[in-house]
């Protein structure tokens, strides 16, 4: 039997209302700030949620996840990670590694809406049930927004399996099936190069499908409201302001990492951050590589989204940034450049590893770390053995999140900027070495 | 001789035993995982060590190719590089010359293949294998032998038998840890018991730890198969464990079991899962297919695996062959069915209960009695009596006639 469920809107076509709700807008989220950074910006917070999944299904107790922000969401495909398998997922550090991300999109290869309700929800279908899971529309990775062919009615993407219009009662519909513990209203993404009326029009369309997904939004689940406006102040802060005037559980900055630059980023964040209430959490896309992480975080972002990894982990680079902030490697130090890395990352697929008995990262407890050496994932990146990339994205979630975690310690103990700024500065003294000794070396470096 | 062998249960000429090897104490029967390149594609150590895998498999050619014997030596062992702490059995290179055949040339030297990384010409002896394999350091390495198709006829077969017992002698010569690793020779004669009898006696006079039957699993009738089976395990010493080479099916190996044998390998589980099939007691089930859309059931309900606790058919269809996770998903449950299938012969021997496993068994995966010719046929001369499971022959012989 399935749970009866007061509707504030009808998925059958009847008549839409806009809601007036209590200040909470969701029962399952509740977000508190902890600490704040010097600037007044940067934040830790913990963000608590509920599991609906079981609620009315008769199974087992609801469960509470309590992540500190700012946090990581594991990027998944198809609501599990691209290769770490959920046994091995239990190993990595928790609550942090308990948030994952999935668009509903990936759904379209099926199950159905249908099906999935049957089986109760997402946290049921992938055997999960003490994870949160947040429903993004836009993956990062597979279903690129394809701003050309959205309309009026609903944003496009380009799937492996076609190109999808999706409109915000198709949108609902799988939201209702699915049940996340949050979820990002239907946003009308353009890249940074669009016409100035063709950004204005993004944002008039997302905020017109944000009301949409607010009338038919379900009981459970908690609501982001999307903001999008490109790379205009103005239509970035007017997005920003009409999304703050609705009802909604938190923010979702979207827009990002479409051709956009990293140093003009600040401004637009800021356009957004400081027109948004304070003490409602706000997730960001596309801010992946460390610095993008810190600047967001600099801007008040509290949560973040991972394609950095699954990038990384496909090319066969493992992270090994020091999480101290002290660097261990020289600045010139040829090894690094002959790998291609920098004093982030290496690239396990370089020669250089093949005999290296150690470990990516010496003290590292993560299970790939733990069991195995830099030469048996060289051998394994060369004979394309699955296990390379399983390998991989065990230890660079498991790095990224401990690097997660130490930036909320600095920014609780008042050391945000100093550790921003020693980052960043170590990250461009390598580059730039690296830079200059690809010019010296006789054979170019990849 | 760096093993022990000690039957701890029988069902006439079925048995159950303890297999003490140099990393690992293992349980018979057994079925042994192919990690061909030094890893059960998809799967972490620690996963086939939840499922309850003993001894897994790695190719002596392609690691041979690559990381190289040599520098799994440096590294300490194949054990070492891929921290696998239980056993590893490596083949000798041989198969390859069956499965590569256009590329090889095999004479008495030994066999000469086209290496596919640079087209330079490989030489493969019998003294190269074994030194191949003393770098690699599995628990049991495999004598080259002069593999042929069961579905050759003619001279071939006797040359590749004779040639097989020569070069045993090759590889014991050439063997220089015979403390730590237990050399198999390999059965090979065809389909003809006479050449098989030869092969069986002449490896036998050598005294080595344990015997494979080879040649096998390559496209014979499943009645030739099993005859030939039944001839090597009635003739092969029976305090010696007795290797299969290539199988297979579950079906093939409850039957292989029946019949005397002990350990297996094959490709087929983990194969049969990237493309979507997942091993049921049933059968397969083809998760690729329609039907699995909307299906809301675990792959098999019976099945105590992490994939079946927590998926449903209809997830797993949306994954298979398409995401990784679902080739790693659908590996997990096949190889957690062979492992469970191999601690439920280890144990129904031990308990006396063998013919009501294979019955169950049976019943099971022909719920119309419509249980194969061979199978029965090998049944009868394994001592178990399946009339309980299965149609009696003579009416299956009318209903073969009445349709026709």
């Amino acid at each position: 039997m399935p749970p009866t469920e007061r509707r504030e809107g009808s998925l059958d076509g009847g008549v839409a209302q806009t809601q007036v709700h209590s200040e909470q807008e969701s029962t399952n989220m509740k977000f508190a700030i902890k600490a704040w950074c010097k600037s007044g910006r940067a934040r830790v917070g913990l963000l608590q949620l509920k599991s609906s999944s079981s609620l009315g299904q008769g199974g087992p107790p609801a469960k509470e996840i309590e992540i500190e922000t700012p946090a990581l969401l594991l990027t998944t495909r198809k609501g599990l990670p691209a290769f770490i398998s959920p046994d091995h997922l239990s190993f990595l550090p928790s609550p942090d590694s308990r948030l994952l991300q999935f668009s509903p999109m990936h759904f379209m290869e099926g199950p159905n809406s249908k099906t999935i309700t049957n089986i109760g929800g997402v946290h049921r279908l992938l055997g999960l049930q003490g994870y949160g899971f947040v429903a993004v529309p836009r993956d990062s990775i597979l279903f690129l927004p394809e701003s050309y062919s959205s309309n009026k009615n609903g944003a496009s993407f380009e799937t492996p399996c076609g190109r999808f219009l999706v409109k915000p009662l198709e949108y609902m519909k799988m939201i209702t099936s699915m049940k996340p513990d949050l979820w990002v209203s239907l946003a009308d993404e353009v890249p940074a190069s669009v016409t100035a009326k063709r950004n204005k029009t993004s944002v008039d369309r997302t905020i017109t499908w944000l009301d949409d997904c607010i009338s038919l939004k379900p009981r459970d689940g908690a609501l982001f409201g999307s903001i999008v406006g490109g790379c205009s102040v103005e239509e970035r802060q007017r997005c920003a302001q009409e999304v703050a005037k609705r009802n909604v559980s938190g923010y979702y900055i979207d827009g990002f990492g479409l051709g956009d630059s990293i140093d003009e980023r600040s401004t637009f964040l800021h356009a957004v951050t400081d027109s948004l209430p304070k003490e409602k959490p706000r997730q960001v896309c596309g801010l992946g590589l460390p610095e993008e992480v810190l600047q967001g975080i600099a801007a008040g972002i509290d949560l973040f989204d991972s394609t950095y990894i699954y990038h990384l982990t496909l090319e066969g680079f493992a992270l090994i940034f020091p999480l101290n902030g002290k660097c261990k490697h020289d600045v010139s130090d040829p090894q690094l450049c002959a790998t291609a890395g920098d004093y982030t990352k290496i690239n396990l697929k370089a020669t250089v590893y093949r005999k290296d008995a150690s470990r990516i990262v010496e003290g590292c407890k993560c299970y790939t770390c733990q069991n195995h050496t830099k030469a048996y994932i060289n051998h394994l990146l060369n004979v394309h053995e699955m296990l390379a990339q399983i390998l991989l994205e065990i230890h660079n979630t498991h790095h990224y999140l401990s690097f997660f975690r130490l930036i909320r310690e600095a920014i609780a103990e008042g050391k945000f900027e100093e550790f921003k700024q020693k980052l960043i500065e170590s990250r461009r003294e390598h580059l730039l070495a690296a830079t200059l000794s690809a010019f010296e070396l006789v054979t170019p470096v990849r | 001789m760096a093993l022990r062998f000690e039957v701890l249960g029988r069902f006439n000429r079925a048995r159950a035993a303890r297999l003490t090897l140099p990393h690992f104490l293992c349980e018979t029967p057994l079925f042994m995982p192919v990690g061909t390149q030094g890893t059960i594609k998809g799967l972490t150590t620690h996963q086939l060590e939840d499922i309850g895998c003993q001894i897994i498999l790695g190719n002596t050619y392609h690691l041979a190719l690559r990381p190289t014997s040599e520098l799994i030596d440096e590294m300490g062992g194949l054990h070492k590089f891929m921290n696998w702490p239980r056993a590893l059995l490596t083949d000798s290179g041989g198969f390859q010359m069956v499965s590569l055949l256009h590329l090889a040339d095999i004479t008495e030297e030994g066999v000469t293949f086209q290496s596919p990384v640079d087209g330079k010409p490989m030489l493969l002896t019998p003294e190269e294998s074994i030194q191949i394999q003393n770098r690699i350091g599995a628990d049991i390495i495999m004598a080259l032998d002069d593999v042929v198709k069961t579905t050759i006829t003619g001279p071939r077969i006797e040359e590749a038998m004779y040639r097989t017992l020569r070069w045993i002698d090759r590889c014991i010569a050439a063997h220089k840890k015979p403390k730590e690793q237990n050399l198999f020779g390999i059965v090979q004669g065809g389909l003809d018991p006479v050449l098989r009898d030869i092969c069986v006696q002449g490896l036998v006079e050598r005294n080595l730890p344990g015997y494979a039957i080879g040649g096998l699993a390559g496209g014979e009738d499943k009645d030739s198969f099993w005859r030939v089976v039944a001839q090597c395990t009635a003739s092969l010493p029976e305090s010696k464990p007795r290797y299969v080479m290539g199988v297979g099916y579950p079906l093939d190996i409850v039957v292989c079991s029946a019949l005397g044998a002990d350990m297996y390998d094959c490709v087929y589980p983990t194969r049969t899962a990237r493309f979507g099939t997942a091993l049921v007691p049933e059968g397969v089930l083809k998760l690729k297919h329609q039907s699995m859309a909307d299906d809301t059931r675990p792959i098999d309900s019976t099945c105590e695996c992490m994939v079946c606790k927590n998926y449903t058919r209809a997830y797993l269809h949306c994954l298979v062959t398409k995401d990784a996770m679902g080739s790693q998903l659908l590996s997990y449950h096949n190889l957690y069915y062979m492992m469970q299938l191999s601690r439920n012969l280890h144990s129904s021997i031990i308990e006396g209960k063998f013919p009501e496993f294979v019955c169950d068994f049976l019943r099971k995966m022909f719920p119309e009695g419509d249980v194969p010719e061979w199978v029965c046929n090998a049944m009868e001369v394994a001592g178990i009596d399946i009339s309980s499971c299965s149609t009696p022959l003579n009416s299956k012989l009318n209903l073969h006639t009445s349709s026709g």
